[in-house]
């Protein structure tokens, strides 16, 4: 029999990032015992990394800026499959929380008259992001982490969830373990948060830290929750890659909305000849008008540089299979002739740095290489756009693993607003179920045995196959069949391999004791990698057409029959996936409106 | 592709040594992606902590022949072709296993630290502030917590028992970076002298010399605010002062 360390709580918050935090601190301030549980120590979470800035109309640069043209930026960015409701909540939110975020210490850059200052974006009509030269993520989870820590939460580092306790229909806790010394931990709890992030390492070039293994996503979908938009993957456009230890490293988008261009072999701005039909009347078709666009966005239209991040990673894609690529498979970020080194260093030092000690490049004098990186996940845990509740009773989610805002793209900078204003949402919401439930759920501890047992399973098949050897031949998999552009043959190649995988992963042996034992870490983590994996390649199968985050080489056009609905991606009876199309919640005329007119001054 | 040797230390709280491993390190390598490949192919239960692989979450802080670096930010090629290259956890703290240490000093210690309280906001409810005021604290604000700065201090490095009496150079450039924000109003200056124990540094500069963010820790932060607590304390005329008002 398995032994636990058992806790009880109202709140247990799963992931220490942007939204964790935020969900933390205000299950907690609602009187809620909480507690929050990560896989790393406190403030090493992947918001950590977040370069460019906060999305929020706070109207600090351009007056003209509000929540209806954040609203609008955000839905037609995403091609219209957001979730109307949660993209009104998060442009109408997000102001508030970010002058939160000040009050409790954050120093975002400044304007001239000493308000917060704002940067231009991909997809954003205005300079938007609240930001900390290019690290904001570093300031923002700082900022939540040393509010958190006098707020009396009791946190868990370094501890990992493995799967979700139910009692009946609802969420009753949760089981894990220590990573140090791989004891087993039994939460018992009225409502669990989840706010694990994303699913990065199931792909081979990623920007993402190794805690993304789709954690949330999976133990959701285990529980019985819905998982919607699960074929929407973002390639961001700008990662590096060379030298090959760095490919995939992210370049913020922020190099662009300082004034940084695309070119090609031949020095081309490419750009310009990709500009999509949806996009023609709000952006720039000369070099001169997209130049003049930096110093006046009222009067002329925003660079081709700076379109949605699915419309850039496409057109990268397509010059570097044209011949038209940088020697190690990229194209050219050039900001060395756009801005003087003085300005370069001020506003992007965390690129200077970066490209400079991996690289050996100088940007302020060189043109920086880069290429398309896996980089977010927009699909996720299907929840209320109020409370962040999920499909199952008890089950929050938040921040990148739960799905909706984004539809089929995400706009740079929507990040870290989301995981601030639904963080906030999903722990009232978790704090004001728990309050209402007569009874704590009673935890049926056969349920965490069984769990238990597989995972220690392991250790009982030394000499197995290793670990590292399916994640690897996983990525590259997902890199290969599921990636930027995707073909039905190859998305059923792909399932056929995950079977393939599925059944050496439960057969992977782990070397040494349960003691900080990476082996036996990755071995847990490759089911919910696995789980994502085939729920992803489920749903792109399913949708037949090209949106968004999602290009389907054999449907290359958008089909007006699927636009109205969300690929489902829920656990069958029988234990394996089952694919489902479900109408999309349908936007009300007013909001339509805003998304619909194309605005006087652009 | 060529082969290096590397030296990594392996045990636990109870002891253990260096081990060799031969592996493959290909251009632009940094020491955490050849640590990464012994790990895949030779040890998969070898220990390590990393996270961003890109020098901005402070994880896998080590000491690489013996100098304290992040392992993602130290290339191959800046060492000796042929000569063997050691890896060891970093000193200050309690050994859990191989390379990863039990560093939860540093989080006790951020507890004690109180929180930033700030000013009322201007009539609107927003702050003004201009960049110039705060370009001091977000030099400070730039600290990834990789605890180097921490490992590298003499005053706990080699003197275990100051640990109770001394917060280390990371949380003096945390109390910095209060101090100086322009919106906070709280007094730190007591908990600096007693609690904080900032007369223990002799301003050595050894945790300048390691912070990967280059954050001038000795001269920006610890001087400052060693110069606060000696004007409130040890000032004469401040001094006199408090005797006719008694206190």
């Amino acid at each position: 029999m398995p032994e636990y360390e058992t806790h009880e709580y109202d709140v247990v918050v799963v992931g220490a990032g942007g939204a964790g935090l935020r969900a933390a601190i205000e299950a907690s301030a609602e009187g809620a015992r909480t507690a929050l549980v990560c896989k790393s120590l406190l403030g090493k979470a992947h918001t950590v990394m977040a370069e460019g800035g906060i999305a929020a109309a706070l109207g600090n640069i351009y007056a003209e800026d509000n929540w209806q043209v954040h609203f609008r930026d955000t839905m037609r960015g995403g091609k219209m499959m957001n979730n109307w409701r949660m993209a009104q909540l998060h442009a109408q939110e997000a102001p508030e929380r970010v002058y939160e975020l000040e009050r409790w210490g954050a120093l975002f850059d400044r304007t001239e008259d000493g308000r917060i200052s704002q940067r231009p974006f991909g997809g954003h009509r205005f300079d938007r992001l609240a930001h900390v030269g290019d690290r904001t993520g570093l300031e923002m989870i700082r900022t939540l982490q040393q509010h958190a820590v006098h707020k009396g939460i009791d946190v868990f580092m370094e501890c990992t969830i493995s799967r979700l306790l139910k009692d009946g229909d609802r969420i009753a806790g949760a089981l894990g373990y220590w990573r140090e010394k791989g004891e087993l931990v039994l939460f018992k709890a009225k409502a669990v948060v989840l706010a694990t992030g994303g699913i990065g390492k199931a792909f081979k070039v990623n920007s993402n830290s190794w805690e993304y293994t789709g954690d949330g996503h999976s133990l959701a979908y285990w529980a019985g929750a819905d998982l919607i938009d699960m074929e929407f993957v973002q390639f961001h456009p700008t990662g590096m890659v060379w030298p090959p230890s760095v490919m995939g490293i992210l370049v913020t988008e922020g190099v662009r909305g300082d004034g940084g261009t695309l070119r090609n072999s031949q020095g081309d701005r490419f750009m310009f000849n990709y500009i999509p039909e949806f996009f023609k009347a709000e952006t720039a078709d000369t070099e001169a008008e997209a130049d003049a666009w930096f110093g006046d966005k009222v009067n002329n239209r925003r660079t081709p540089d700076l379109l949605p991040r699915d419309e850039v990673a496409r057109a990268i894609n397509s010059e570097i299979k044209a011949g038209r690529g940088s020697p190690h498979g990229g194209v050219f970020l050039d900001i060395a002739t756009r801005q003087p080194p003085e300005y370069i260093r001020r506003r992007l030092p965390g690129m200077y740095h970066q490209f400079k000690r991996l690289a050996d490049v100088d940007i302020t004098t060189e043109p920086m290489e880069i290429g398309p990186t896996m980089h977010y996940m927009m699909g996720g845990v299907r929840v209320d756009p109020e409370t962040g509740a999920a499909t199952v009773p008890g089950l929050f989610a938040a921040g990148e693993c739960a799905g909706g805002l984004h539809g089929a793209n995400r706009l740079g900078g929507n990040s870290l607003s989301d995981l601030l204003v639904f963080g906030q949402r999903a722990g009232k919401g978790a704090a004001d179920y728990a309050k209402g439930l007569a009874a704590t759920p009673a935890v049926d501890q056969s349920q965490a045995d069984v769990c238990a047992n597989e995972m220690l399973g392991h250790f009982e098949r030394a000499g197995g196959e290793n670990p590292y050897d399916v994640q690897r031949d996983l990525q590259e998999t997902m890199h290969s069949l599921v990636g930027i552009i995707r073909t039905g043959t190859e998305l059923e190649q792909a399932l056929q391999r995950i079977a393939g995988l599925k059944e050496r992963a439960a057969g992977a042996g782990v070397e040494g004791n349960r003691q900080y034992n990476p082996g036996w870490h990755l071995a847990m983590d490759l089911r919910s990698m696995l789980t994502v994996s085939e729920a992803i390649t489920k749903a792109a199968r399913e949708r037949t057409e090209s949106r968004g985050g999602h290009t389907r080489d054999d449907y290359p056009s958008t089909s007006d029959e699927l636009s109205k609905v969300n690929i489902v991606v829920r656990q069958g009876p029988d234990g394996t996936p089952q694919v489902t199309r479900e109408p999309l919640p349908e936007i009300p005329g007013e909001l339509r409106k805003i998304v619909e007119e194309t605005p006087a001054s652009v | 592709m060529s082969d290096v040797l590397m030296r990594v230390f392996r045990g636990d709280a109870e002891g253990g040594d260096f081990v060799d491993y031969v592996v493959d390190s290909a251009e632009g390598d940094v020491v955490l992606d050849v640590i990464h490949r012994i790990q895949a192919a030779q040890a998969n239960d070898l220990a390590v902590r990393w996270n961003c692989k890109a020098g901005r979450c402070g994880s896998c802080s080590a000491e690489v022949n013996g100098r304290p670096a992040l392992m993602c930010m130290t290339r191959m090629n800046t060492f000796e072709p042929g000569s063997a290259i050691t890896v060891a956890p970093i000193k200050t703290f309690p050994l859990i296993k191989d390379l990863v240490t039990d560093v939860s000093f540093n989080y006790e210690v951020a507890k004690r630290i109180p929180a930033f309280n700030p000013r009322p906001p201007d009539a609107d409810g927003r702050y003004r502030i201009q960049q110039m005021d705060i370009d001091r604290g977000q030099e400070f604000r730039k600290c990834i917590e990789c605890f180097l700065c921490q490992d590298v201090c003499h005053v706990i490095r080699d003197h275990p028992e100051n640990k109770p009496d001394f917060v280390g150079p990371r949380f003096f450039v945390r109390l910095a970076e209060l101090e100086m924000h322009p919106l906070d109003t709280a007094d730190r200056t007591e908990l600096m002298r007693y609690d904080a124990g900032i007369a223990y540094c002799n301003i050595t500069k050894c945790c300048t010399e390691v912070c990967p963010e280059d954050i001038h820790i000795t001269d920006n932060a610890i001087i400052p605010l060693k110069e606060r607590v000696a004007d409130q304390f040890y000032d004469p005329v401040r001094w006199v002062l408090s005797r006719f008002r008694g206190r």
